[in-house]
Order: C-alpha cells, then sequence, then structure tokens
C-alpha cells in the first residue's frame, strides 16, 4: 500500500478504461467539447469515430447532447475540463442529468487546480459544493490510476448520472492491482487510533505521508480514502469519530461544501468530534503552478500533519 | 363534440386527406385546448396562452399518427421520441398524452395537485410517454440532438421531435445545439417552432427579435418550412414527409397565435400564464365547441 516515487497521470488509466469498455460494449459513446487531447480521446476517436462526438466549445449543448444519447440507449461519458463542464453547464447537470436520472457519466477532466498558473477562471475547486448537492448524482474522486481504472470500470454497470474527477496532476499509487471499488465505500489504507486523516484524489497519499510523518511523532494517524463524495460513507465517519479523537479531512477543493463540508454535516448531526478542514480557503488562487498552489495552500503532508497535532492539542 | 375519454382508441377512425380530416384534428385539438384551461382553471396556475397555441402541433403528433409511441410500452427502445422543450406547456402535453391513452385520463384532474404525478412542468420519472424534464428553457434542442445521435449511432430508424416556443430561442443553447444538428446532418430531427409571437413579458419583436426566424435557421443548416401552426390537416401532411431534406435536420416554423381559439386569450401577453376564471371558462367551452368529461 505503500506509494512510490513514480507518478501517474490519471487520465491514462481513464482513457485507457473508457477504450477498453467501448470494445466490448456498444453503448459505450463519448463526448467532447473541442479539446481532444486534454480529455485523450483522440485514440477514442480514431478507434470508434461512430460512437464519439465532439460539439465544439459548448458546454451547455454537450451536457444535454449527454442526456440525449443516454434517452436513446447509449452510455455517454461526457469529457471536458472540469471548471467548464460544471460552472457552464450547471443548470443541464442539474435538470438534464441529476433531476432526469440520465444515465450519462461526467468525465471532469484536470480538476482542482491542476492548470495552475491559467489561473482560477481554469481552476475546478468549486465543483464538489456544486455536485454534491444534487439529488441522484454520484460523486467521486478517485485517489491514483488504479482507482481510477476501477471507477470507470464501475460506471458502466452503474445506472445513474456521475461525477468522475479525472486528475491531471501526477499522483503516486496508493492501490493494488487488485482494488475493487465499492461506490459509497471509504477505504482504509492505514490504521491508527490517535487521529483520522479523511482525503480524497491527489490528497490521499499526501495523507499517507502525514501519517508516516505523525507516526515518528508516536501519533498513530488513520487514513481513509474517502473517493466517494457521494453517497458518503456516514459508517465511517461517524467510526472515526468514535474510535479516534477528532478528524482531518483534505481535499484539491474549497474548504468550504466539499468533502469536509460533508464530514461535517455528519459530525454535527450525529457525533460531534473535533475537526479540522484543509481545503482551499475563500478566496480565488493566486498565480502559479499546482505544486506551488498546493504548497501555497497548505495541501501537504506537512500541513496535515500541523492540523492533526493543532487538533490533538500538541501544538506544532 | 361529445366525451373523448378514449380517443386513443378512435384513431383508426381518422378521415382520409381532406376537408374532413383537418376538421377531425381541429377537434381534437380543441378538446386538448379545453382540457389545459380546465387544469389550469383547477390548479389556478399555469401557462394559458402557450398550451392555446400548440395544441393542433400536438394533436397532429400524437393523435394524427405521426409518432410512432406505444403508449403500453411508454419506453419501448425504438419509440420515435418527442421533447416538449417549452416545457410550461404542460396541461397541453398532459391532455394530449392522456388521449393518447398513456395514463388514465381522470389523471387529469391532478394536475400541480401534491403527489400529482402531473408536475407543473413535464417529470419523465413520474409520468409515461415523457422524454426529457424540461421547465429551464433551452434544455429540449440540446437533449433532442443527443437522441437523434444515438439513434444513428444504434442504426435505428425512430426519429426525434421537439418543440420549442419563439421566445425560448433566445437562449443560446438552442443555438449550439443547432451547429451539432448541422455538423452531423442530423435528418432524423425535427424541430418545430411554436411561433406564437409572445413571450412571458412582452412580444417577442419587442423583446429581442427573433426575425429573420426562418433564415436563422438556415444559416444554421437546417431545412426550413414556415406554415400555418393551426391547420392540423397540413401540418400532418408536412409531418408524414420528414425529413424536408436528405442529409439536414428539419424545421417547421408554425405560425401560430398566442391563446389560439379563446377570443379573450388570443394575442395578449398576460394570458402568457394566464388562469381562466369559472366564466371564462364556460366562455372558452362554448367558443371551442368542445366538452370535457374527465
Amino acid at each position: 500500500m505503500t506509494g512510490t516515487a513514480q507518478l501517474y497521470d490519471c487520465r491514462d488509466a481513464y482513457m485507457s478504461a473508457l477504450e477498453e469498455m467501448a470494445a466490448a460494449d456498444r453503448r459505450v459513446c463519448a463526448v467532447a467539447n473541442d479539446s481532444l487531447s486534454s480529455a485523450k480521446l483522440k485514440n477514442f476517436k480514431t478507434r470508434f469515430p461512430d460512437r464519439f462526438v465532439n460539439v465544439g466549445i459548448a458546454e451547455q449543448n454537450m451536457v444535454g447532447v449527454g442526456a440525449g444519447l443516454a434517452n436513446g440507449g447509449m452510455v455517454p461519458y461526457v469529457c471536458g475540463a472540469a471548471c467548464f463542464l460544471t460552472a457552464r453547464a450547471m443548470e443541464q447537470v442539474k435538470v438534464d442529468l441529476a433531476y432526469t436520472r440520465a444515465n450519462v457519466k461526467l468525465c471532469a477532466m484536470s480538476p482542482g487546480m491542476a492548470y495552475g498558473q491559467l489561473g482560477p477562471t481554469h481552476h475546478s475547486i468549486e465543483d464538489l459544493a456544486w455536485m454534491r448537492v444534487l439529488p441522484n448524482l454520484a460523486v467521486i474522486v478517485p485517489a491514483d490510476p488504479i482507482e481510477t481504472a476501477a471507477v470507470m470500470r464501475y460506471s458502466l454497470v452503474h445506472e445513474g448520472p456521475m461525477f468522475l474527477r479525472i486528475a491531471r496532476t501526477p499522483v503516486p499509487r496508493v492501490h493494488d492491482d487488485g482494488y475493487a471499488f465499492r461506490l459509497g465505500k471509504a477505504v482504509k489504507l492505514r490504521e491508527g487510533g490517535d487521529v483520522t486523516l479523511i482525503a480524497n484524489g491527489l490528497m490521499v497519499s499526501r495523507a499517507l505521508d502525514a501519517a508516516r510523518l505523525l507516526e515518528a511523532r508516536g501519533v498513530a494517524a488513520r487514513v481513509l480514502n474517502m473517493s466517494t463524495v457521494k453517497p458518503l460513507d456516514r459508517e465511517a465517519i461517524v467510526d472515526a469519530a468514535r474510535t479516534t479523537r477528532g478528524i482531518v479531512t483534505a481535499e484539491e477543493a474549497l474548504a468550504a461544501g466539499g468533502l469536509g463540508g460533508a464530514v461535517a454535516e455528519v459530525l454535527a448531526t450525529t457525533h460531534p468530534a473535533p475537526l479540522r478542514i484543509l481545503g482551499v480557503p475563500d478566496a480565488f488562487a493566486p498565480t502559479g503552478a499546482a505544486e506551488f498552489l498546493l504548497e501555497h495552500f497548505g495541501l501537504t503532508a506537512e500541513g496535515m500533519v500541523r492540523a492533526a497535532l493543532d487538533l490533538l492539542g500538541n501544538g506544532n | 363534440m361529445g366525451r373523448m375519454d378514449h380517443m386513443d382508441e378512435s384513431l383508426p377512425e381518422m378521415p382520409a386527406p381532406g376537408p374532413e380530416r383537418a376538421e377531425w384534428l381541429r377537434q381534437r385539438a380543441n378538446w386538448i385546448r379545453l382540457s389545459a384551461m380546465t387544469m389550469n382553471h383547477r390548479a389556478g396556475l399555469g401557462h394559458t396562452g402557450g398550451d392555446l397555441s400548440s395544441a393542433d402541433i400536438l394533436a397532429t403528433l400524437y393523435l394524427g399518427g405521426v409518432l410512432r409511441v406505444d403508449p403500453a410500452r411508454p419506453r419501448w427502445p425504438e419509440r420515435d421520441r418527442f421533447i416538449l422543450s417549452k416545457g410550461h406547456g404542460a396541461a397541453a402535453f398532459y391532455a394530449t398524452l392522456a388521449a393518447r391513452g398513456f395514463f388514465p385520463m381522470e389523471q387529469l384532474r391532478t394536475y400541480m395537485e401534491p403527489l400529482s404525478m402531473l408536475n407543473g412542468h413535464p417529470d419523465r420519472n413520474k409520468l409515461p410517454g415523457v422524454e426529457a424534464n424540461t421547465g429551464p428553457l433551452g434544455h429540449g434542442l440540446p437533449v433532442a440532438v443527443g437522441a437523434a445521435l444515438a439513434a444513428r449511432m444504434r442504426r435505428e430508424a425512430w426519429r426525434v421531435f421537439v418543440m420549442t416556443g419563439d421566445g425560448e430561442l433566445q437562449e443560446g443553447s438552442n443555438w449550439e445545439a443547432a451547429m451539432t444538428a448541422q455538423q452531423y446532418g442530423l435528418d432524423n430531427l425535427t424541430v418545430i417552432v411554436d411561433r406564437n409571437r409572445i413571450q412571458q413579458g412582452d412580444f417577442t419583436e419587442n423583446t429581442i427579435r427573433m426575425e429573420p426566424l426562418a433564415a436563422r435557421f438556415e444559416a444554421f443548416g437546417f431545412a426550413v418550412v414556415e406554415m400555418d401552426g393551426h391547420d392540423g390537416g397540413a401540418l400532418l401532411e408536412r409531418f408524414m414527409h420528414l425529413p424536408l431534406e436528405a442529409g439536414k435536420p428539419s424545421c417547421v416554423i408554425a405560425r401560430t397565435v398566442k391563446g389560439k381559439g379563446v377570443s379573450f386569450a388570443e394575442n395578449q401577453p398576460a394570458w402568457h400564464h394566464g388562469v381562466p376564471s369559472a366564466e371564462q371558462l364556460a366562455a372558452a367551452a362554448a367558443e371551442l365547441g368542445a366538452e370535457v368529461s374527465w
């Protein structure tokens, strides 16, 4: 379960899985908005030209077209940069997908602050807050290429709309090859009785690093990969609140409304426990590359260690 | 005319092309009109003007035998799809679906009541025969384009019809979808514009001009025809001979009158969401020559 030095672009795992599924199932099709290389769909287009639609730069239409394809019995993967796919097409996601319960899979490419220097227009840190309030919509943030592929395969058997965050910022592997994704189930990557670190996406490997740093300081940290933001694994959260002394959440998203917000809602209404929420504060990011911005906002192993120690009253 | 509680069973009775057929369709459209007004009256809510303008189109599509649908199998995979993009025209649509036999006529009495299947705007998860959840404008055409693409991917012969309002075409998403329809040459797609010239606040041309609407659709790659949207016989002839041009999506601009058939409601922007009183309902029934017994 330990990460290695090798880093992976999760889009490669998504692309391979999508092509495999398309080869095996004629219902699988893809919808793109111009950016074939960003969405890694060039090869899909070559292999499955009849099941590839490029709507151009038109995200509202893109999501509606996805709903129509689903109505017609296809299983569309609607793939575009997360920032535009959500914000530009929010009402289509709400009405055409979530309310309709359309069997459409949104592949939100390059989420979080992957587009670093391009600035807040191209960051997608609001998406978890926006998406997770919509009924019927599953919201998933895979942690590594293994989980990305597993989630993609799962999405084809799941009836209903899904929002899948497909990471561009390179991450190490945190799961074994035999990993089986289960919707709505947190994965306990490390046991610990002092504090629980709950993370998703690229913050999972950082949480594991934080747990090792904490261990060196005599603190036993549990690490949960909460890749499913919705439906949320309430049981794992309540269990963490009962059996450890507090929870630190970490996500590459706004600290308001996302994973941390979801965990806070569960704690406040079931088993109140000390909580620290790590994410992007109520601000638009300054200019800088993804890694710089993650450091800037303390979305690092060290940042999680500080939060955990603060929560436990050990100071830092 | 008398009761029409089993209008679906009367489908085979449609007269041969000619004045008799036009009259047969007109009577059914007027029954849809009066049903919609009755529903809006009972609910105290609704969009009467647009219900009345769209009735002949709905009657032609569903009762004139244009749409290949099967009320006994509302999700039959190879059915034709009809999407009411102007979802606020729900009352007329529901009356039409009931007349076609998708659900019992008595259900119309529950329109907008608590927990009813008949929401103020259509919900496909509640009501058989509804293809898309609409209400916010500019959603139907993109969904229709997607469905038309699905038919092509599956190499199936079913067709997609979508009815939009005219003011609705101010939403940019329609033109995004139109570009896709052109690019993919979707001649299994027909857009019907209920061109009643009035949107909620005012006449379209006083708000944001829609003309030259036909030229706009032509410029977006559609084969276009403008015609009387209240002549059921002519509409039926047109709908039976689609696409208008092979390789192109079709656009039928149906020139209609908002509030059609009810003198005090015709061409009055206030009747966009006007609701008839009991007296107005009775006057409408007399003008329409229709009777509702559900």
